[in-house]
C-alpha cells in the first residue's frame, strides 16, 4: 500500500566515525553534521517543521545528553521536537509519521553515539531482560556468537564465508571517507568463538543527519529525492531462548510492509554489525547476487551505535540521489541478535 | 587550546525490582533447586517461564516442573570472562532447552576447553551453595552423561515467596567533558571564568558546552568574565543533602557574573541567609585546592539595579 503522503530523504551528512573522539562533547561532534545536512538544502533551523533525535544516555554515562545535544539545532523559541531512545532510524520513522499526518512538510532527524568513554560490550547489557538475563551480564559480542554458531550448525553459513563478508565489507569502505575501517584488516582470532575481531564491527563514535520534506517541497530541496516508498518496523520475543536465531522473521514483515518484495531493489544497506547477521538478513530480504549490498561498508566497517541504523537509510538515499540507484533498501536493527528490524524502500524518479 | 580533561566516572545503582506472579515462582523455585517452566495456550512449555503467552499476549499461570538436565541448542566459547558473568575462569555461554521444555535458557557451561563442547550435548545445572532467588542460583550447567532427571511434579507454590530482586549495576566510563568544557575547567584552575561568545547573538555562555542554544552555532570567541556577579535570584535551601557538609539552612542562587549573558548556580556565603536578595553583588571564593569556587560571598557595593539583570532571570 503507497504512503498517503509522498515523503522523501532530501538531503544526508554524516560525521568521520573515529575509536575516540575526546576532543569533542556529543553537541561539539554532532554540530558540524546539523550545518551539513541544512547547507545541502538551504534550510535554516528555523525552517524546519518538526526535528526528532536518537541517542542513549548510557553509551557515554551522561544523563540527558540528548536534552544538551538539542543545544546544536537552536531550539529557541521553542521548536516541535521529538526523542527516542533507539537509533536514529526510528527516529526518522516517527518524523515521516508526523510528515504522514500534514503537521509539517520538512523535518530534521539526526542520531550520535559516544562509545568511547565506556565498555560498550559491557553498556550493552543494560537493554537485556534485568531479572532473567542482565544479572549474568552476557556481552554483546557473545550474544552474536551464540547466533553465529546456531547458524554454522544449520549449515547455513561458515567461518570462510563469515571472512569474506567482512573483507568485502570493508573493501567497500576503501571509497568511504567517513569509515572507520577501510581496506583489508586481518581477520584476527576469537574474540568469542566462532566470531573473530574481523567479524565484529569498530567500536567508535559519530554521529548522522537526515533531512525529510514532502511533496513539492522534496523537489524544491532535492533535486532527485529519494522517496520512501513504504517503511515498517518490526520485533520479535525478547527471550533469545525462545527465538529461531538462524531467520528473522520480523525483518521478514517488515520488508513485506514497506513493500520490499513488490519489485527487485538494486541495493541495500543492512545493518549488520557482525558479519553472522548479514547471513540471516540476505536470507530473510531474499536479496540475490544481483543486489549491491553496503557499498558503504555498512556496520562491519563503522558502526556508532543509534547511528548505524540511520546511517544505512542515509547511505540508501545519496545512492538515489546522486543516480546510483534507482530502487534501494535500507534496513535498521535495535537488540540483540537482530531482535527488532526496520526496513524502508527507497526510489528516485524514473531518468 | 588546553589539553582534554579526562576522569573516571562510575555509573552504579542497585535496581530494586518486584516481581510478577510467574517470575516470583520461577525464582523462588531457583532457590529450592526447582525449575519451572509456564505453559503456553498452545501446549509449549516456556523456560525461563514468562508472565504472558509470546504469541497470543494472554496471561499465563500454569507453572509446571521440568528437569534440571537439558541439551545444548547453540553455544560460544568465552575465552576471557568478564565483570559481573557466571564464571571467572573460560566457558561456555550456552542456549540450554531443559528436560520437558521447549525454548532455551541462557547461561554459562562450565567446559575445560571449546573442543569439549557442541551442539547437542547433554548438561545438567550446577546450583549455587548459596541461594536467594536469582537466576544466579544456578552458578552454571556442567556436562551430564546421565539419564534425563525426572522432575518431582511441583505446581510453583512455596513457602516464603520471593517477591522481588535487587540487581547491582555497574559501568565504567572515563568521561572527557569535550573542548568548551574542557577549556572552562581548565581555566577555573587559574581562577579565571571563562564563557565564550555566539557570534550570532553576541551572547557570552558561562559555562559554555561549545555551542550557542539559541542559534545553534559553535561558539569559539573566548571571554572572561566576572569574578564579580549579582544575584539574580535565589532560593534557601533547608534539607540537608547526603554527604554534603554543608548547614542548613543555606542560600543557592542564580549568579549573573559581569560579562556573562546568562546565570550560572552557586551557594552563597558569609551572610545569614535571610539577608540574601535579588540584585546582592557578590564574588567568588575559591576552594582550598583552589580549582573551583566553592561558594561566592558579598563584596559590599551597593546592590546592583534591576534593569542591570532582569533579563538574566
Amino acid at each position: 500500500m503507497r504512503p498517503i503522503r509522498d515523503i522523501a530523504v532530501v538531503a544526508f551528512a554524516q560525521s568521520d566515525h573515529r575509536r575516540t573522539s575526546d576532543e569533542l562533547s556529543e553537541v561539539e561532534m554532532l554540530l558540524p553534521v546539523l550545518h551539513e545536512v541544512l547547507d545541502r538544502t538551504g534550510l535554516k533551523a528555523g525552517d524546519i517543521g518538526f526535528t526528532c533525535s536518537g541517542s542513549t544516555d548510557y553509551l557515554a554515562g551522561r544523563a540527558f545528553s540528548f536534552t544538551m545535544a538539542l543545544d546544536g539545532v537552536g531550539a529557541w523559541p521553542p521548536i516541535s521536537e521529538s526523542h527516542v531512545e533507539m537509533d536514529g532510524a526510528w527516529a526518522l520513522y516517527e518524523a515521516w509519521t508526523k510528515l504522514l499526518t500534514g503537521d509539517a512538510d520538512t523535518a530534521l532527524v539526526y542520531s550520535y553515539g559516544k562509545s568511547s568513554p565506556g565498555s560498550v560490550r559491557d553498556v550493552l547489557t543494560r537493554q537485556l531482560d534485568p531479572y532473567y538475563v542482565a544479572p549474568l551480564w552476557p556481552d554483546s559480542v557473545a550474544l552474536a556468537a551464540l547466533q553465529a554458531r546456531a547458524l554454522v550448525d544449520a549449515g547455513e553459513t561458515d567461518e570462510p564465508e563469515l571472512a569474506t563478508i567482512a573483507a568485502r565489507s570493508r573493501a567497500s569502505a576503501a571509497t568511504n571517507p567517513h569509515a572507520q575501517l577501510r581496506g583489508p584488516v586481518p581477520h584476527g582470532d576469537h574474540l568469542v568463538r566462532p566470531l573473530r575481531t574481523g567479524d565484529c564491527p569498530p567500536i567508535g563514535d559519530g554521529a548522522a543527519a537526515v533531512i525529510l520534506a514532502a511533496g513539492d517541497r522534496a523537489r524544491e530541496l532535492c533535486e532527485r529525492p529519494a522517496w520512501i516508498r513504504g517503511i515498517d518496523h518490526r520485533i520479535e520475543a525478547h527471550s533469545l531462548g525462545v527465538r529461531d536465531l538462524t531467520d528473522s522473521p520480523s525483518t521478514r514483515l517488515a520488508a513485506e510492509r514497506a513493500g520490499a518484495f513488490d519489485r527487485p531493489v538494486d541495493t541495500a544497506e543492512l545493518h549488520a554489525p557482525f558479519t553472522s547477521q548479514e547471513v540471516v538478513l540476505r536470507k530473510a530480504l531474499r536479496l540475490g547476487d544481483d543486489v549491491r549490498v553496503n557499498p558503504s561498508g555498512g556496520a562491519l566497517a563503522a558502526n556508532p551505535i543509534m547511528a548505524a541504523g540511520l546511517i544505512r537509510i542515509g547511505e540508501a538515499a545519496a545512492r538515489v540521489h546522486r543516480g546510483e540507484s534507482d530502487r534501494a533498501l535500507a534496513h535498521a536493527t535495535s537488540g540483540p541478535c537482530l531482535q527488532q528490524n526496520l526496513v524502508a524502500v527507497l526510489e528516485g524518479d524514473a531518468r | 587550546m588546553p589539553e582534554v580533561l579526562k576522569a573516571p566516572l562510575v555509573v552504579e545503582f542497585p535496581f530494586t525490582r518486584s516481581l510478577g506472579p510467574v517470575q516470583s515462582a520461577f525464582l523462588t523455585g531457583l532457590r529450592e533447586q526447582v525449575v519451572l517452566g509456564v505453559r503456553t495456550t498452545d501446549g509449549r512449555t516456556l523456560v525461563p517461564p514468562v508472565e504472558y503467552d509470546p504469541v497470543t499476549a494472554e496471561e499465563i499461570r500454569d507453572l509446571v516442573e521440568v528437569a534440571p538436565t537439558g541439551t545444548v541448542t547453540t553455544w560460544a566459547w568465552n575465552h576471557e570472562p568478564r565483570r559481573g558473568q557466571p564464571l571467572a575462569t573460560p566457558f561456555a555461554w550456552v542456549l540450554v532447552r531443559l528436560d520437558g521444555a521447549d525454548t532455551a535458557l541462557l547461561h554459562a557451561l562450565d567446559a575445560p576447553g571449546p573442543d569439549s563442547v557442541r551442539t547437542g550435548m547433554r548438561v545438567r545445572v550446577r546450583w549455587a551453595p548459596e541461594r536467594s532467588g536469582a537466576i544466579t542460583d544456578i552458578a552454571c550447567f556442567e556436562p551430564y552423561d546421565g539419564p534425563a532427571a525426572e522432575p518431582a511434579g511441583h505446581d510453583g507454590d512455596f513457602e516464603d515467596m520471593v517477591t522481588g530482586i535487587v540487581a547491582p549495576a555497574r559501568l565504567d566510563y572515563v568521561y572527557s567533558p569535550g573542548r568548551a568544557q574542557s577549556a572552562y575547567i581548565a581555566g577555573l584552575a587559574q581562577r579565571r571564568t571563562l564563557g565564550e561568545r555566539c557570534p550570532s547573538c553576541r551572547k557570552v555562555y558561562v559555562p559554555s558546552r561549545g555551542a550557542c542554544p539559541t542559534c545553534g552555532v559553535a561558539t569559539a570567541e573566548q571571554v572572561e568574565v566576572g569574578p564579580r556577579g549579582t544575584v539574580t535570584t535565589y532560593c534557601i535551601v533547608n534539607i540537608k543533602a547526603k554527604n554534603l557538609d554543608i548547614e542548613v539552612p543555606y542560600v543557592y542562587a542564580h549568579i549573573a557574573l559581569d560579562g556573562a549573558g546568562l546565570a550560572l548556580h552557586g551557594r552563597i556565603g558569609g551572610i545569614p541567609y535571610d539577608e540574601v536578595r535579588m540584585g546582592l553583588r557578590v564574588e567568588p571564593v575559591w576552594s582550598e585546592d583552589g580549582r573551583y569556587p566553592d561558594h561566592y560571598r558579598p563584596t559590599g557595593e551597593p546592590d546592583a539595579d534591576y534593569e542591570t539583570y532582569k533579563e538574566m532571570l
